[in-house]
C-alpha cells in the first residue's frame, strides 16, 4: 500500500476527462461556429462571384441594361427590361391567382375538413411541392400547352375576348401556361405557410366569435384572418418569391421570345427561364456576361420580395408575443 | 298577432342571407383543396399514364445508344449519376446543416441567432438557376464541369432546409433534459454528441431525406456545373455526369418522339423516387414530433 498513491490530492484542474472535456467544448464550438460562418460567407460570396462575372456587363451597358430592350447576341447588344417585365407580369398573375386559393385551402384545412382527413389533405398538398419543376415543365408542353391551344385560349377569347389579356389567337405556348405553371408551383408553398399561421389562432377566440352568433364565414373574415394578416402577407411573399426564380418549368411553355405583351396568349420570357435556355449556348463573353447579369438582376429581385416577406414575419411574430 | 310573427324563432331574412354567404365560402374552400388533389393526380396519372410504357430492365441497367435511328436504350447513366451527385451534396450539406442547427440551438445567442436565421432564409429563397451560375464562377471556370461541382451547387440549396429542419427537432428536445445532463457534470460536447442529436436523431434524418428528395429533382444549377456529359455509365464524381433531371430537360428539346417517350419515362422514375422518399419522411417526422413533444 503505497501512502502517495491516496493522500495525494487529486488536482482536479489536471483531470483527464476535465482536460478531455475542454477540448471537447472547443472543438465542438469551433466547428459550430465555423459551419454557421460558413452559410455567411457562401451568401456573400455567390453576391461577389455575380458581380464579378457579370462585371464585363456592368462595365458595358451600366444600369441602363435595367431599362434597354435589345437582346442581340449578334450586335452584341443587350438588355433586361423584356425579361424584368417577363418575370414580374407571370409571377404577379400567378399569385394573384395562387394567394387567394392557398389561403382557401390552408382555411379548408384547419377550419372546415373533418379531423381524421387533416393530414391526409395537407400531406397532399405538400406532395404537390415536392414535384420537380422538370416534371412540371414536361407536363406543361406536352399536356397543359394543348389544351390551352385547343380548349382553354379559345374559350377565354370567345368570351373574355373583349379584355386586352386575351386578346390574339392562343398558342402552344405563351405567358398563359407560364401562369398556369407558376400557379401550381406557388399555390403549395403559400397554402402549407397559411395553414401553419391558422394554426396560431387561440381557439377561444374562435369560440368567443361563435357564441356570439358569428357564422363559419364571419369568424374566418372577423378574427381568424386579421390575426394573421402579417404572415398571410409573407406567406404570399415566399410563394412570389420562389415564383420569380423558377426557370426550367418557365422556359418550357413561356415560348423565350423577346416582347412585351399584356395579351396572356403571345409569347414571352423571363429572367430565369432566358438564362436557362441560352447559357449553354452563349458564345461571346459579353454575352455570358450579360447573362450573369439577369441573374444578378433576379437576384436582386428575389431577395428584395424575401427579406421583404421576412421582415414582415418578424415584425408579425414579435407584435403576436408582445401581446 | 304582428307581435308573435317578432318573437319567432325561424331564421330572419337576414341570418338566412349570412347563412348561405358562409356556406357559399365554405363551397369555395372546399373546391379549392379539391382542385389542388386534382392537380396533383392529374400529374401522376399523367406521367404514370406515358411513362410507364418506357419502362423495362434495359431502362434501369443500360445507358443510351448512340444509334439516332433504332432504340434510344436506358437511363442508367443518369440513375447512377444522379445518385452519385446527390450523395457528393448529401455527404456535405448533412453534416454542415447539422453543425449550423447546433449552432443555433447551442451556442449562439440573441443577436446572431437572428442574423444566422435571417441569413438562412434568404439562401432559402435564392432561385436554384443563381446557385448555379454561382458555383459555375467559382468551380466549374477553374477546373471543370463535374458531379462534385453540381454536389456542391445541391448543397447549398440543401443546406438552409438540413439546418431550419434540425433547429425544429432540437427545439423539441426538452430544456430539463439538457439540465439534467449539466449538473451531472456532462460536458457540453457530451451532452450534444450523447445525448441532444441522439435523441432527435430521427427528426435530423428525416429532414435530411426531404432535402435530398428536393435536390435530386433540381435541374437549373446542374445546367452549368454537370451538363456536359457522356453516355457511358460512371460513379467517377470528378467526370460530368449525366442525371435524371437533365435527361429529362434536354429529351425535351430534341424533337425524336423516342427521346420524348423516355422524358416520360425518366419523369416516372424521378417522380416515384421524390414522392416515395417524400411521404416516408414526413410520416416518420410526424411519428419523431409526437414522440419526442410526449
Amino acid at each position: 500500500m503505497s501512502a502517495s498513491a491516496t493522500s495525494a490530492p487529486r488536482r482536479f484542474a489536471f483531470s483527464p476527462r476535465r482536460v478531455r472535456d475542454r477540448i471537447g467544448d472547443a472543438v465542438l464550438y469551433v466547428l459550430a461556429a465555423a459551419a454557421a460562418l460558413l452559410v455567411l460567407v457562401t451568401v456573400a460570396l455567390l453576391a461577389y462571384e455575380l458581380v464579378k462575372q457579370s462585371w464585363l456587363a456592368i462595365s458595358e451597358f451600366g444600369l441602363g441594361f435595367v431599362t434597354s430592350r435589345a437582346w442581340d447576341p449578334v450586335k452584341s447588344e443587350f438588355g433586361a427590361l423584356d425579361f424584368i417585365f417577363g418575370t414580374v407580369y407571370t409571377s404577379f398573375l400567378a399569385v394573384l391567382v395562387a394567394a387567394p386559393a392557398a389561403i382557401a385551402i390552408a382555411l379548408f384545412l384547419t377550419e372546415l375538413a373533418p379531423r381524421g382527413f387533416r393530414t391526409v389533405i395537407g400531406t397532399l398538398v405538400e406532395l404537390l411541392a415536392a414535384i420537380p419543376s422538370v416534371v412540371i415543365g414536361l407536363w406543361g408542353i406536352f399536356v397543359l400547352g394543348p389544351f390551352v391551344q385547343h380548349h382553354l385560349g379559345p374559350f377565354l377569347s370567345r368570351w373574355l375576348g373583349f379584355l386586352p389579356f386575351f386578346k390574339g389567337t392562343p398558342q402552344l405556348t405563351g405567358y398563359l401556361p407560364a401562369v398556369i405553371v407558376l400557379t401550381i408551383m406557388i399555390l403549395p408553398i403559400t397554402a402549407s405557410v397559411a395553414r401553419e399561421l391558422f394554426l396560431t389562432v387561440p381557439r377561444d377566440l374562435k369560440e368567443a366569435s361563435y357564441a356570439l352568433g358569428a357564422t363559419r364565414w364571419e369568424t374566418i373574415r372577423g378574427v381568424v384572418l386579421p390575426q394573421t394578416r402579417g404572415g398571410l402577407v409573407a406567406a404570399v411573399m415566399l410563394g412570389l418569391g420562389r415564383a420569380v426564380g423558377e426557370a426550367i418549368a418557365v422556359t418550357q411553355v413561356i415560348g423565350d421570345t423577346l416582347g412585351i405583351h399584356v395579351s396572356l396568349f403571345e409569347n414571352g420570357d423571363t429572367l430565369a427561364s432566358r438564362i436557362a435556355a441560352q447559357y449553354q449556348a452563349a458564345a461571346t463573353n459579353i454575352h455570358i456576361s450579360s447573362l450573369v447579369y439577369l441573374a444578378l438582376v433576379l437576384l436582386v429581385i428575389s431577395l428584395i420580395t424575401n427579406i421583404a416577406a421576412q421582415v414582415i414575419v418578424r415584425r408579425f411574430e414579435r407584435q403576436l408575443a408582445g401581446r | 298577432m304582428t307581435d308573435r310573427a317578432q318573437f319567432s324563432l325561424a331564421p330572419t331574412r337576414q341570418l338566412r342571407r349570412r347563412q348561405i354567404v358562409s356556406k357559399l365560402m365554405e363551397g369555395v374552400m372546399l373546391v379549392s383543396a379539391l382542385a389542388a388533389i386534382a392537380v396533383l393526380g392529374l400529374l401522376i396519372a399523367t406521367v404514370i399514364e406515358r411513362g410507364h410504357s418506357a419502362l423495362s430492365v434495359d431502362f434501369f441497367t443500360k445507358g443510351p445508344t448512340t444509334n439516332f435511328l433504332g432504340t434510344t436504350g436506358g437511363i442508367a447513366n443518369a440513375i447512377v449519376g444522379t445518385i452519385v451527385i446527390v450523395a457528393v451534396a448529401t455527404v456535405i450539406a448533412l453534416p454542415i446543416g447539422i453543425l449550423v442547427a447546433v449552432y443555433t440551438s447551442e451556442f449562439a445567442r440573441g443577436g446572431v441567432r437572428r442574423v444566422l436565421a435571417f441569413t438562412l432564409d434568404v439562401l432559402n429563397g435564392i432561385p436554384s438557376i443563381v446557385i448555379g451560375i454561382f458555383i459555375f464562377g467559382l468551380i466549374v471556370l477553374s477546373h471543370q464541369q463535374s458531379a462534385y461541382a453540381a454536389g456542391v451547387a445541391l448543397a447549398i440549396i440543401m443546406l438552409p432546409l438540413v439546418a431550419r429542419s434540425t433547429q425544429e427537432v432540437l427545439a423539441l428536445v426538452p430544456d430539463s433534459l439538457r439540465e439534467a445532463s449539466f449538473a451531472l457534470g456532462v460536458s457540453r460536447w457530451r451532452t450534444v454528441t450523447g445525448l441532444i442529436v441522439p435523441a432527435s436523431f430521427g427528426g435530423i434524418l428525416t429532414g435530411g431525406t426531404l432535402a435530398i428528395a428536393r435536390a435530386a429533382g433540381e435541374t437549373a444549377p446542374l445546367l452549368f456545373t454537370c451538363a456536359l456529359t457522356t453516355t457511358k455509365i460512371s460513379w467517377d464524381p470528378s467526370q460530368p455526369l449525366q442525371s435524371i433531371p437533365l435527361t429529362i430537360f434536354q429529351d425535351l428539346e430534341q424533337p425524336d418522339p423516342a427521346l420524348h417517350e423516355q422524358a416520360w419515362g425518366a419523369a416516372l422514375v424521378l417522380l416515384t423516387f421524390v414522392l416515395v422518399v417524400s411521404v416516408l419522411s414526413k410520416a416518420v417526422l410526424a411519428r419523431n414530433r409526437r414522440k419526442l413533444s410526449r
